[in-house]
């Protein structure tokens, strides 16, 4: 048995002890040291990186912070200030975990929009895209678990609002909602379990973002020209030179967070959240977290409760199947007059919802948020299929090394290729 | 692409978080404390808390803070034994079971105006004196709130009927406001000769709360600066390391 495969060797002896039993060595020297990267990508390349940052942040402060914690309801909201007072950095922790919070979903939004952009869903890495989506849906769970956890006034009324929510599936919709809650209402045996799914759902997270790693690595990355890899010559390798890349867009992203962190560290935070729980005095406006907001749009725009829940599942569960909705064979909105800028307006249309779903649902508002809701379904159901049919896409660059020279027209001079970098 | 950063940035500013503009614009006060090297005045937070202690303490708990942490505002320790040691606070039980009362000590709780919730509702006329621990950051507009809501208490406008057991407040929610105006010039006096009038009082009560919401606010500003010229530093290594690196792709 043994020789029938060749054993990559190393000069140091450990190395090779481990090499012979577990090929792990040669894993990541071919997983994260050669992998060629296209070497057109743009920092948009960057954000899959920062966003495993960030999980591992949110995951190893969320550890510290459990430590001191105390999921009750009587303690929960006191043993949060504890920290922020009396643990030592305590306030570092819980800053970092609040705002890595929402800078994790401005950054998986970027990474998303960035893939609709660039068409990173369609052949071959649709299974790439699903589990991507996976992956933003236990976010939004685990977001949402989090939330809860200072049991503060929109803690304890949000998770009033959501888990109502559930009580819209016929016949067992009470019971679904009881069996959820532990109890009729929001309580202290809510709390507890909600405590339990938070602290378990990120190591989810990391397992179904360790699959889409590994399938994104199986046909390599996409690149803004959104053309296959042709020869050696269209990649670099990911060790040093996205590495380096990456490293940079890190410390960028550093310099941001850490102005809120540090400065501003409640700006995205909501004021009533340092009220505690109150269950007979009820916020004047229940939000959620602004990074849920256009999906909480989308769920009061429909007048009917039952209505609301099914659009707003619907408009997360149509992102998973839009590789087939979309009927182009082009990749990259670069190459695509027409859909380029109905996929702007889809950006633009995202935040407005976003806007308007931290807002209370009348008047002016709502009907923004109406119309946004038609545009969001309208771009997937009818735009995306429509425009692949009749859209006359521009002419594809003949290789990425061409794209990375300066789009193959003329010889590049030094200036026009740094600004290309 | 450069669409994306922008919405971002337009995301991201602060204005589509503040209030619907029917509200007025709550007019801001030059802070102490505010910018990124903003300390607090210690004199100012010493000041601040005898205003708390004279005249919120009497409604208002504090149930967060220890007497140990106004260590922090300047007290020395001998000081705040003697801060502590005029409150009262239940202990027990003893070895007979029985429970007793013994003066507070630093390592105790602000001690509480009431017994419970009810009877700061029964007090109050069925209005519960909110916490202050962290009120700043619990209202919007934090310390700029705080300080005009203290200023706020004019006659009502015309036509407007307050509540019975309710005064009008410029800047409260809806206008009415179950607090009598508790500040006036010269309610209580300051040890330094600072001039008690009413802007003096509502400020450094203002900033004593806004110390005991963000006890931590001097030490994150100043680990912040450390840790962005960290990434700054940082960065602009890689950056020039990166370019050499790149230099040679073609």
């Amino acid at each position: 048995m043994t020789g029938s495969k060749e054993t990559k060797q190393y000069k140091n002896p450990v190395l090779n002890w481990i090499e012979f039993r577990l090929p792990i060595i040669s894993y990541f020297e071919k997983e994260y040291g050669e992998y060629p990267m296209p070497k057109n990508c743009n920092y948009f390349w960057s954000f899959g990186a920062l966003a495993m940052i960030t999980l591992v942040t949110m995951i190893v402060s969320g550890i510290f912070l459990a430590m001191n914690y105390t999921p009750h309801t009587d303690m929960a909201f006191d043993s949060v200030e504890r920290i922020m007072r009396d643990v030592n950095f305590g306030w570092l922790l819980r800053y970092i975990h609040l705002n890595g919070a929402a800078f994790f979903f401005i950054i998986v939004y970027i990474h998303i929009l960035r893939g609709m952009y660039y068409g990173s869903y369609k052949y071959p890495r649709e299974l790439n895209w699903i589990l991507g989506c996976v992956i933003y849906v236990l976010m939004t769970a685990t977001a949402f678990l989090g939330y809860t956890l200072p049991w503060g006034q929109m803690s304890y009324w949000g998770a009033t609002v959501i888990t109502n929510l559930f009580s819209v599936v016929p016949i067992v919709g009470e019971g679904l909602k009881t069996w959820l809650l532990g109890d009729y209402t929001v309580s202290n045996a809510t709390l507890n379990r909600f405590f339990a799914l938070h602290y378990v759902l990120p190591f989810v997270i990391f397992g179904v973002v360790g699959l889409h790693v590994a399938a994104v690595h199986v046909h390599g990355s996409n690149n803004p020209a959104g053309i296959d890899i042709k020869s050696k010559n269209d990649t670099v390798s990911f060790f040093p030179y996205m590495l380096l890349k990456d490293t940079l867009a890190v410390c960028v992203f550093g310099v941001i967070i850490s102005a809120v962190i540090f400065f501003g560290p409640n700006i995205m935070a909501e004021v009533d959240n340092y009220i505690p729980a109150d269950p007979l005095v009820t916020p004047a406006h229940i939000v959620p977290n602004w990074y849920l907001a256009p999906f909480y749009a989308i769920l009061r725009a429909i007048p009917s409760k039952m209505g609301g829940v099914l659009a707003m599942g619907a408009a997360i569960f149509i992102l998973f199947v839009l590789p087939w909705l979309d009927t182009s064979k082009i990749r990259s909105c670069n190459f695509r007059p027409m859909y380029k800028w109905f996929m702007m307006a889809f950006f633009i249309n995202f935040f407005i919802l976003g806007y308007v779903g931290l807002k209370p649902a009348e008047g002016l508002y709502l009907l923004i948020a109406r119309l946004g809701l038609v545009y969001y379904f309208g771009f997937f159901l009818i735009i995306t299929p429509f425009i692949g049919w009749i859209e006359k896409p521009k002419k594809l660059p003949a290789s990425i090394s061409d794209v990375y020279l300066g789009g193959g027209k003329e010889m590049p001079s030094p200036v026009a290729q740094k600004e290309i970098h | 692409m450069k669409v994306f950063l922008f919405l971002l940035a337009f995301f991201l500013s602060s204005n589509l978080w503040s209030s619907e503009s029917t509200y007025k614009e709550m007019p801001k006060h030059d802070w102490s404390f505010s910018g990124v090297t903003g300390t607090f005045d210690r004199a100012a937070l010493q000041r601040g808390y005898k205003v708390y202690r004279e005249v919120c303490s009497g409604c208002h708990s504090m149930r967060l803070l220890y007497y140990r942490d106004l260590i922090d505002i300047g007290f020395s320790e001998a000081q705040v034994k003697v801060i502590s040691s005029e409150y009262t606070v239940l202990d027990g039980p003893n070895d007979d079971g029985e429970m007793f009362e013994r003066p507070a000590r630093p390592a105790d709780k602000f001690v509480n105006p009431y017994l419970n919730d009810n009877e700061a509702r029964a007090n109050n006329n069925g209005a519960y004196p909110p916490d202050l621990s962290v009120i700043t950051k619990a209202r919007k507009y934090g310390v700029d709130y705080i300080y005009n809501l203290l200023l706020g208490y004019h006659e009502p406008p015309e036509g407007v009927v307050v509540g019975e057991g309710m005064y009008y407040n410029e800047w409260m929610p809806g206008n009415q406001i179950a607090m009598p105006s508790p500040l006036s010039d010269g309610v209580i006096d300051y040890d330094d000769g600072t001039d008690t009038n009413i802007q003096q009082l509502s400020e450094d009560v203002t900033t004593f709360l806004k110390w005991a919401a963000e006890p931590e606010m001097e030490v994150r500003k100043n680990l912040g600066i450390k840790v962005i010229l960290f990434f700054i530093l940082l960065g602009f290594v890689v950056y020039l390391a990166k370019n050499k690196l790149w230099r040679e792709v073609h």
